[in-house]
C-alpha cells in the first residue's frame, strides 16, 4: 500500500511554549496528484508543511518520503529527496536576471567563470518545459509577481523536485496570473509531480485539486475526494460549528451624530484621494485585495507615514500626526498585521508591554510609579481575559490570541478612541478569534470606533457595520449593512483589475478590426 | 518557568566565575591577591572603565556600540588639563566644561546615528578618529601636567586614607545606572528599543530621542571616567584613553548584556567590571606580560560573546 504514496506524514506533533501548533496530524500524498490542504488561519497548515522542509522540527512523528523514514527534515535532506516549497515570499534576487535566479547558488561554471550562455539556454529550456514565456536575460525586478513565482516553480523543477508544496500561491496574484499558474500546476501534474496546494479560496480548490485534507486547530479532521464534496461541507469541517456562531452578536451602537474621524481628499503613502467617515461606536470594515492600500492608509492615520495632501479631521479638529506617539496622544491606535514584528516586544513582560505607551504619564521625574504600573497591567489582564500565570510572563511565551490581547490592552491603557485593526485575527485559532470579536464589540459598545482591515471576507461581513473597499490605492466602493455580499465586495476589490482587462479586450478588438 | 530559572542561572553564573577567579589568583599569588590593600588597588583600577561601562551598557542594550569612549576619555584628559594649566581655569569649572564637552560628543554620536542614520559602528568610529586627532591638536602632542593639589580628589584621595573616592564615584554611578535601567521609564524604553525598534516606535516610543539620550549618557559617563583617570595619573597624555572602549565593551558583554540588544542587567555589568579588574590585577601580580594580558582579554571577549550568541541560537529553534 505504502508505495502508492510519495510523501507520508505520520502523527506529527509540534509544541511551542504555551501552544500546541500540531497534534497528531497525518497526511498522505499520492504520486501525480494535487492535494489541497485547507483550514482556517492558525489551523497549522504552514507549520505542517514546514516540517517537510526542515524549517520546523516536529516534537514527535515520522516523515516518510518514497518509503524512507525520517524523524525530522533538514533543508538539504528535503532537496535531496525532491521536496520543494514555494512560499508566499520569494527567494529571488531582483538585481539578477531570470536565468541567474534560476541557478542561484549553483551557477553553471567552468572553474571560476560563469557560463552565461549555457545558463540562459538551460533556463530557456526550463521555462519552455513549463510553457511560460520569460526572457532569461530579464532582470527579475522587472517581472510581475506572477512571473517571479513561475521562476520559483521552474527553479524547483529544475532541481528535480518531485513533490511541490505551494503555500497560498494565489494570494499575491491577479486573476489572470492565477489562471496562468493553474495551467503550470496542471502541466506539472501531468509530468508526474505531486503537489500540495494550500489555499483559502475554495473555488480554486474545487477547480484544481484531486483530494482535500482539512485541518482545524492543529488537528487532522478529514481527507475528502474533491468530486464527492461541496463547499458547505468543507466550511463545516474547517469551522467545526455552525456559521451563525462564528461572530458574537452586537447591539447596534453606531452614533451617526458623532463623526470621530474624517478623511478629506487624503493623499499619502501611495493612497489617492481617500474620503471616508467613521462614526462613534462603529466598526468600519476596510476590504480589498492584498496590496490595495489598506495598511498604507492605516499607517498614515497612525502617524507612521506622512500625509501628502488632504485633511484628516479627528473629533472635529484637523490633525496631522507626525509620529505614532502623536497619534496615540490624540487617541488613535494601531493593532498591526504583523504582530510579532510591529505590535509586540516579545522579549518583554506583559506588564511592560501594556504600560509602554503610558510610561511617561505614570512617571514622576522619569521614575515610574510601580504601583500604578502593576494595577494597570492587572486591570487589563482581567478585563480582556489574557490567559497567563503572571503579568511578568514574557509575551513571546503567549499564544497568538493572547498576544493580540496584549496589544489591545496596551491601547486600552492609553485610552485610545479610534482603534485600527489590521487583520485582527490572522494566525489566531478559532476559539480565540471569537474572543477577539467579542472584544471589538465591547470597544464599540463603549463608544469607541474601530477601523477593521480584513482580507477574510466572512470576518469583514460578519463584523462590520459598513464596508469600504479599496483597490489599487483608491476607494472603489462603499457598502451599507443591507448591501453586504461577497460578490459585490470582490467586484469592487478587483475593480481596476477589471478595467485593465476591458482595456486589453478593446485593444485586441482594435487589432482585429485593423 | 524553566526559562526564568535558566536566566537567573545565567545572570548569576557570572558571580561564580568571579569567586572562582578570586580563589585561583589567591592561591597562585600566595595570598597577596586577597589582601585588603590589593583589593583597594583593584577598586582604583576598575573605577575608570567601571564608570564608562554604565553608558556603554545602555548603548549595547539598544544593540548599538560606542567606539568613541576611549577617545572621549583622552579628549577630556587633554581638554581639562589644558583649561586648568594653560588657561588657569578654576578646577570645578574645568571639570564641568570637560564633562559637558564629553556629553556633547556623545550627542553628536546620537545625531549621526538617530538623525542621519549612520550605523553606530561607523558613526562612533568616525568620532573616535576625529576626537583623537583633536586631542593631539589641542595638546600639541605633548603631555600636560601640574594640577592643583585639590584635583587629586577624583583619583588619588582616599576616605580615611583607605577607601578611594574614585571607587565611591563608581559606586554612585552604578546606583544611578541601576535606577535609570530598573526604575525609570527610560530603562523600559531601552529594553524595548533593543528588543524590537520598529515595535517600540509603533508603541509610542520616540526612538530617535531615546537614542540621543543614550549616546549622550555614554559620552557623559566616559567624560567622568576621563576626569577620574586624569586625577589618578596627574598628567594628560594624548594616548590616555586609547583602546579603553574595548575594555569597557568586554566588561559589559562579560556582564551578560546581549550584543544583539534587549537583554542585560546592571548587576551583571558590575560583575563583569570586577572580573576584568581582578583578571588584570591578578595577571600583573603574577608578572604576566602586557602582551599576554591583551591575548587573554581578547579571548575573554570572544568567549563572552560566543556564549551569548550560542544561547541565542538555542532559543531560536
Amino acid at each position: 500500500m505504502s508505495e502508492e504514496y510519495v510523501l507520508e506524514l505520520e502523527h506529527i506533533r509540534k509544541e511551542y511554549p504555551g501552544v500546541v501548533a500540531l497534534s497528531d496530524v497525518t497526511l498522505q500524498l499520492k504520486k501525480g496528484e494535487i492535494l489541497a490542504l485547507i483550514g482556517e488561519n492558525g489551523a497549522g497548515k504552514s507549520t505542517l508543511i514546514k516540517t517537510c522542509s526542515g524549517a520546523v522540527i516536529p516534537t514527535s512523528g515520522k516523515i516518510k518520503v518514497n518509503g524512507k523514514v525520517f524523524d525530522r527534515m533538514t533543508p538539504q535532506l528535503a532537496a535531496e529527496n525532491g521536496i520543494a516549497i514555494i512560499y508566499q515570499e520569494f527567494n529571488n534576487v531582483g538585481e539578477l536576471s531570470a536565468a541567474e535566479n534560476l541557478f542561484l547558488g549553483r551557477a553553471i561554471r567552468h572553474g571560476w567563470t560563469i557560463d552565461r550562455k549555457a545558463m540562459n539556454e538551460e533556463a530557456a529550456k526550463a521555462f519552455a518545459q513549463l510553457k511560460i514565456k520569460i526572457d532569461p536575460n530579464e532582470l527579475v525586478k522587472n517581472l510581475t509577481v506572477g512571473y517571479q513565482q513561475m521562476i520559483e516553480i521552474a527553479k524547483a523543477i529544475q532541481q528535480n523536485a518531485k513533490i511541490l508544496i505551494m503555500d497560498e500561491p494565489s494570494a499575491p496574484l491577479t486573476s489572470k496570473e492565477v489562471e496562468n499558474m493553474f495551467a503550470v500546476v496542471r502541466l506539472l501534474k501531468e509530468q508526474g509531480v505531486s503537489i500540495i496546494y494550500i489555499s483559502h479560496r475554495l473555488e480554486e480548490i474545487f477547480e484544481l485539486s484531486d483530494r482535500i485534507e482539512v485541518l482545524r486547530d492543529g488537528e487532522y479532521i478529514k481527507t475528502l475526494i474533491t468530486k464527492e464534496t461541496n463547499e458547505a461541507e468543507l466550511i463545516h469541517l474547517m469551522v467545526g460549528r455552525e456559521m451563525k456562531k462564528k461572530f458574537p452578536e452586537r447591539k447596534p451602537c453606531v452614533d451617526h451624530s458623532k463623526v470621530v474621524l474624517e478623511c478629506q481628499h487624503l493623499y499619502g503613502n501611495g493612497d489617492k484621494d481617500i474620503n471616508l467617515k467613521i462614526y462613534a461606536g462603529e466598526v468600519l470594515g476596510l476590504g480589498g485585495l492584498v496590496g490595495a492600500g489598506r495598511t498604507e492608509l492605516a499607517e498614515v492615520l497612525f502617524g507612521a507615514k506622512p500625509i501628502e495632501s488632504g485633511k484628516i479631521i479627528f473629533n472635529g479638529k484637523e490633525i496631522a500626526p507626525k509620529s505614532p506617539r502623536e497619534a496615540i496622544n490624540l487617541g488613535i491606535a494601531l493593532v498591526p498585521e504583523d504582530r510579532k514584528r510591529h505590535g509586540l516586544l516579545l522579549g518583554v513582560s506583559i506588564k511592560n508591554n501594556i504600560n509602554m505607551p503610558i510610561y511617561e504619564r505614570i512617571s514622576k521625574a522619569s521614575f515610574i510609579n510601580r504601583k500604578v504600573e502593576k494595577e494597570t497591567a492587572q486591570k487589563y489582564i482581567d478585563e480582556i481575559r489574557i490567559k497567563t500565570p503572571s503579568m511578568n510572563q514574557l509575551v513571546k511565551n503567549l499564544s497568538g490570541g493572547n498576544q493580540q490581547k496584549v496589544i489591545l490592552g496596551k491601547w486600552l491603557a492609553a485610552d485610545c478612541q479610534l482603534i485600527i485593526f489590521d487583520e485582527p485575527t490572522r494566525g489566531i485559532d478559532v476559539g480565540a478569534k471569537f474572543e477577539i470579536y467579542k472584544l471589538i464589540n465591547d470597544l464599540v459598545a463603549e463608544g469607541r470606533s474601530v477601523l477593521m482591515i480584513s482580507s477574510e471576507m466572512e470576518e469583514l461581513i460578519g463584523m462590520s457595520d459598513r464596508i469600504i473597499v479599496l483597490a489599487e490605492n483608491e476607494i472603489t466602493g462603499e457598502l451599507q449593512k443591507d448591501e453586504f455580499s461577497q460578490d459585490t465586495i470582490m467586484a469592487y476589490a478587483s475593480a481596476l483589475d477589471k478595467k485593465e482587462m476591458d482595456k486589453e479586450k478593446e485593444e485586441e478588438k482594435e487589432e482585429v478590426s485593423k | 518557568m524553566t526559562a526564568e530559572r535558566k536566566n537567573a542561572l545565567r545572570s548569576n553564573a557570572i558571580w561564580l566565575v568571579f569567586i572562582g577567579l578570586i580563589i585561583i589568583f589567591t592561591i597562585m599569588s600566595n595570598g597577596m591577591f586577597i589582601k585588603p590593600s590589593n583589593l583597594i588597588v583593584i577598586l582604583r583600577q576598575v573605577a575608570v572603565y567601571g564608570i564608562a561601562s554604565i553608558g556603554m551598557t545602555f548603548v549595547i542594550l539598544i544593540a548599538g556600540i560606542d567606539l568613541s569612549t576611549g577617545s572621549i576619555i583622552t579628549l577630556v584628559n587633554v581638554f581639562c588639563a589644558w583649561l586648568m594649566v594653560n588657561h588657569g581655569v578654576n578646577m570645578w569649572v574645568a571639570v564641568i566644561l570637560s564633562i559637558a564637552l564629553a556629553t556633547g560628543v556623545g550627542l553628536l554620536n546620537g545625531f549621526m546615528v538617530a538623525t542621519i542614520g549612520i550605523p553606530a559602528l561607523i558613526a562612533t568610529f568616525a568620532s573616535q578618529t576625529i576626537f583623537e586627532g583633536a586631542s593631539y591638536l589641542l595638546a600639541g602632542g605633548m603631555p600636560i601636567s601640574g594640577f592643583t593639589k585639590s584635583f587629586d580628589i577624583f583619583g588619588k584621595t582616599a576616605i580615611g586614607g583607605v577607601f578611594p573616592v574614585c571607587a565611591v564615584i563608581m559606586i554612585v554611578c552604578f546606583i544611578v545606572g541601576w535606577y535609570i535601567l530598573e526604575r525609570s521609564y527610560w530603562g523600559r524604553y531601552f529594553y524595548a528599543i533593543g528588543g524590537n525598534e520598529e515595535a517600540a516606535e509603533l508603541s509610542g516610543i520616540r526612538v530617535a530621542r531615546t537614542e540621543y539620550l543614550i549616546y549622550g549618557l555614554s559620552g557623559f559617563f566616559a567624560g567622568l571616567a576621563g576626569i577620574v583617570m586624569l586625577s589618578r595619573t596627574g598628567s594628560a597624555q594624548c594616548t590616555a584613553g586609547k583602546g579603553y572602549e574595548f575594555d569597557v565593551i568586554t566588561c559589559v558583554v562579560l556582564g551578560g548584556v546581549s550584543v544583539t540588544g534587549g537583554y542585560g542587567k546592571m548587576t551583571g555589568v558590575i560583575a563583569g567590571v570586577l572580573i576584568i579588574g581582578c583578571l588584570t590585577n591578578g595577571m600583573i601580580l603574577m608578572n604576566v606580560s602586557e602582551y599576554w594580558q591583551m591575548v587573554v582579554k581578547g579571548i575573554v571577549l570572544a568567549v563572552a560573546v560566543g556564549i551569548d550568541c550560542m544561547s541565542r541560537k538555542k532559543q531560536a529553534t
